[in-house]
């Protein structure tokens, strides 16, 4: 059997892959809300300050939200 | 007492009555220290430095949300429950800064009750996973009060669960981009090696292979015109069942005619098919489609009076006791007990208290009326002092303000009353396009008949008005993205092509051409002396009635009095003495004055040391560049005012519109909308313009019904367009970039039908290549969106 076969295959399982991937994003409403999750990203990893540290970063550069 | 500009650190607004100053920062009331003190006891404090004075006042009224107690009631409301582990979505209106999110994210900071909580900005909602043997619903929800944001729960989120979210076009458009890449892929050999096949030599490589690509390629396409192209044929059929030809007709036809003559083609092992030519043909009409189905998720354009009643309301048992009755419970003869805050559900008698009934919601009148004992209140009214006791005289259903929504006009779907552009042009294009087919064919049956079957095949697919298709969805799309950054927000493409034919122009009067956010009081009388006018306005401060605090910050400055002494006539005014004299301060019988010729406006009586001294008229400021707009829209179509009040205004609206405009008054809201049936008769294309749910059917009944909102995540009725106050003066202009829009449109039909042209050469001649079809076809339809985009580009930048 050719070679062609096997890569045709391969190319295919991937791409099929993929499209499976996609279709079961949408399912799960991933891209419903395409805006929230890009302001969560930029929020701090440590919420709860400790009492010194509150003042240290009083001034912090507000995120821009465009609506 | 001294004025201050400074900003209160909670919600921005500026704190010139008083200060509270609390950890070294001014606060403008007491609600929103106690936020900061809430958020800074739990380490929330980051709320402020994300976004700075974010916050809003909380108006939370702890027993509003009393029916949350009923179990039935919560039921209806959570998305899930196992008893313990409740989920709801609720809708915050107050979301709009990554400090919300942040805050309703860390909701579990303040209660470890809720286990999660997630915010979808665009829709402003937040879904929260909490503990409800914990901290039940009405809990939560007061718990999200305290910090200024209220969630809203109203009627319609208990209705018959909402249709689940549509995402088939993202399905569709998926896969027909999936395709339309691996076909592509698949035709490249044939592309550089146009002349190979197994007689003529050429590429071994290639002819050995040649069948297994093709069929791929089928393979490929074959999902492609049995989901992502449905759309097309079942709108092309419904179209010729009516005896009509849309656009989706010709489309249609081109695509079949590509996928049968394309199979027939590799069967026979003529050619390789156009199947790059389909897939890319349907991907890019399912990507207009896309571009064109822009949405603005936190603006509803579907609201009726359900999105604003309540759930349920506390109904008063003979027996003195309360409970808590859904609304649509409620009968003839009940008895309520409406709260401060409180919506009056249906139309009713006080029967108990005094009534300050705020009717915005309704008429737009931002002033609220006095109501007493045994007069008539109507559904949709807010009662803004104390609690009061009704007594229904209809049901909800039956009031009247509901039953407008038993018309049918809220039942067809405007679209189907409208032909567009594109489907006007789609019937010329099919008879045109179909003729040449046949000439063509029967030319070439005479002169080389092998030959005719392609050629009418080919003219088909080359004619098929892809590039024609696209050009509406993607100048109206990209119109409407350019008025939703102008705050002009429509509910679709299509309501852009309905502006463009407007030819008369119908205007509500009270928050519609008035605002409601500034009112001046002129002065009617004796002039008052300075000592006169200290008492009131000191008289003033101790009075909580709307009244009072709109004249209060409108007097100027005095010096404090002492006042001896103060009494509060409800639903009469106000009687206080000091050094200075004694002053009455209420209705034209409280002051002595019986014979008001005002009565037909609101009014503030003054009478100091028992005389009757004049009155503060109150009246609304109508809109910025009213004249202008009205000035300029009476050159273009037809202008009417219908306002439910009465003619008061009468002659200061003579003298600030145009002369043709007509007035009338003391419009009931089904005459609103009959009024409009009868202009649309006489074959008006109507808009209609107004901003309460009492102009709800004539706004759903005109072509186009634009409604004007203060803010536009609080309150609009139905519509097709939600237009920002502020920006009411461009109205015109607006109209004016929807009928350039329209002209674009138009352009970019000869645009595509040139292209057209030049396929039908290659058609009808016999010699359209696969190759071609592939090249032609594309290009036309970027070329036609790169035109649409940057000539609408051009619109918006005029627009400033």
């Amino acid at each position: 059997m050719s070679v062609i076969y096997v890569l045709l295959a391969i190319s295919l399982a991937v791409a099929v892959l993929f499209f499976i991937a996609f279709i079961v994003s949408v399912k799960s409403g991933q891209y419903d809300d395409d805006y929230t999750p890009s302001v969560r990203m930029l929020f701090e990893d440590e919420l709860i300050k400790t009492p010194s540290e509150k003042k240290k970063c009083k001034q912090k550069e507000a995120i821009q939200l465009n609506e | 007492m001294e004025m201050n500009t400074d900003h209160c650190y909670h919600c921005g607004t500026p704190c010139d009555k008083t200060t509270i100053e609390f950890d070294g920062k001014p606060f403008c009331c007491q609600g929103c220290k106690t936020v900061y003190e809430i958020l800074s006891e739990n380490d929330l404090s980051y709320y402020y430095d994300l976004q700075g004075q974010a916050g809003a006042t909380p108006k939370i009224n702890e027993g509003k949300y009393d029916f949350l107690g009923s179990p039935e009631i919560v039921e209806q409301l959570v998305e899930f429950s196992d008893g313990n582990v409740q989920v709801v979505n609720l809708f915050v209106p107050h979301i709009h800064c990554s400090s919300c999110i942040w805050v309703l994210e860390n909701l579990n900071k303040l209660n470890p009750a809720v286990k999660a909580s997630q915010v979808d900005f665009p829709k402003k909602t937040v879904r929260i996973t909490y503990n409800a043997s914990e901290l039940p619903l009405k809990n939560l929800v007061l718990l999200m009060g305290r910090i200024g944001y209220e969630p809203n729960i109203s009627l319609a989120d208990i209705e018959p669960k909402k249709k689940p979210v549509n995402r088939s076009l993202i399905y569709k458009l998926g896969i027909a981009g999936f395709a339309f890449g691996n076909v592509m892929f698949l035709s490249f050999p044939e592309y550089f090696d146009l002349s190979s096949n197994r007689e003529s030599g050429g590429e071994f490589w290639l002819n050995e292979y040649q069948n297994l690509f093709r069929w791929l390629m089928f393979l490929f396409s074959l999902p492609v015109m049995l989901y992502s192209g449905r759309d097309y044929f079942v709108s092309a059929f419904k179209g010729l069942r009516s005896k009509m030809l849309n656009i989706d007709v010709p489309i249609a036809l081109g695509i079949l005619t590509l996928f049968l003559r394309s199979t027939v083609d590799i069967i026979f092992d003529w050619g390789p098919g156009f199947f790059d030519s389909l897939t890319g043909l349907i991907f890019f009409l399912l990507l207009g489609k896309f571009f064109q189905q822009k949405t603005y998720s936190f603006l509803s354009f579907e609201r009726d009076y359900k999105s604003y009643f309540p759930i349920a309301v506390t109904r008063i048992l003979p027996d003195g006791r309360e409970e808590v009755a859904q609304v649509y419970e409620v009968k003839r003869g009940d008895r309520l007990l409406i709260r401060n805050e409180e919506l009056i559900p249906a139309d009713a008698v006080i029967v108990k208290g005094n009534g300050h009934i705020d009717y915005s919601f309704v008429t737009g009148e931002a002033e609220p009326v006095l109501r007493q004992n045994g007069d008539k209140v109507f559904a949709g009214g807010k009662q803004l002092n104390g609690a009061i006791e009704i007594e229904i005289t209809k049901p909800v259903s039956q009031s009247y303000l509901t039953q407008l929504w038993g018309n049918s006009v809220f039942d067809e779907e405007k679209t189907t009353r409208f032909q567009t552009l594109t489907d006007s042009i789609g019937k010329r294009f099919t008879v045109a396009v179909l003729s040449i087919a046949f000439v063509a064919a029967a030319f070439w049956l005479y002169y080389d008949s092998k030959n005719a079957l392609n050629v009418f095949t080919a003219v088909l697919i080359i004619a098929c008005p892809c590039a024609i298709a696209l050009a509406a969805p993607f100048t109206l799309g990209n119109m409407l993205r350019i008025f939703g950054r102008k705050k002009f927000y429509l509910k679709n493409a299509g309501v852009i092509e309905r502006l463009a034919q407007i030819d008369m122009a119908i205007f509500d009067k009270t928050g519609t051409i008035t605002t409601s956010s500034t009112t001046t009081a002129f002065y009617e009388g004796m002039p008052l002396t300075e000592a006169e006018e200290s008492v009131l306005k000191n008289t003033l401060r101790s009075s909580n009635h709307p009244l009072s605090r709109a004249l209060y910050d409108m007097l100027s400055e005095h010096n404090i009095v002492t006042i001896d002494d103060f009494t509060e006539h409800t639903g009469q005014g106000i009687e206080a003495s000091t050094e200075l004299g004694n002053i009455k301060v209420g209705s034209a019988e409280f002051t002595g004055n019986g014979a008001s010729a005002r009565d037909d406006s609101t009014a503030v009586h003054i009478s100091a040391n028992d005389a009757y001294k004049g009155c503060y008229v109150f009246r609304n400021e109508y809109r910025d560049g009213i004249v202008e707009v009205f000035e300029e829209l009476s050159h273009k179509m037809k202008l009417a005012i219908l306002s439910g009040d009465n003619s008061g205004e009468k002659q200061r609206l003579q003298e600030l519109l145009p002369i043709s405009t007509l007035l009338y008054f003391d419009q009931k809201p089904i005459d609103k909308l009959h009024f409009i049936k009868r202009a649309q008769g006489e074959g008006h294309k109507v808009m209609m313009v107004g901003d309460g749910l009492n102009d709800a059917g004539a706004l759903a009944q005109a072509d186009v019904g634009i409604a004007i909102s203060e803010d536009i995540n609080v309150f609009s009725p139905a519509c097709d367009a939600i237009l920002d106050a502020s920006k009411f003066k461009e109205l015109f202009a607006y109209i004016k970039a929807s009928k350039r829009a329209v002209g674009i449109i138009k352009l970019s039909f000869f645009l595509s039908l040139f292209y057209n042209v030049i396929g039908l050469f290659f058609a009808v001649t016999g010699q359209l290549e696969p190759v071609i079809a592939a090249i032609l076809m594309p290009l036309s339809s970027i070329s036609v969106v790169a035109f649409t985009t940057v000539a609408t580009n051009l619109i918006g930048r005029k627009l400033g």
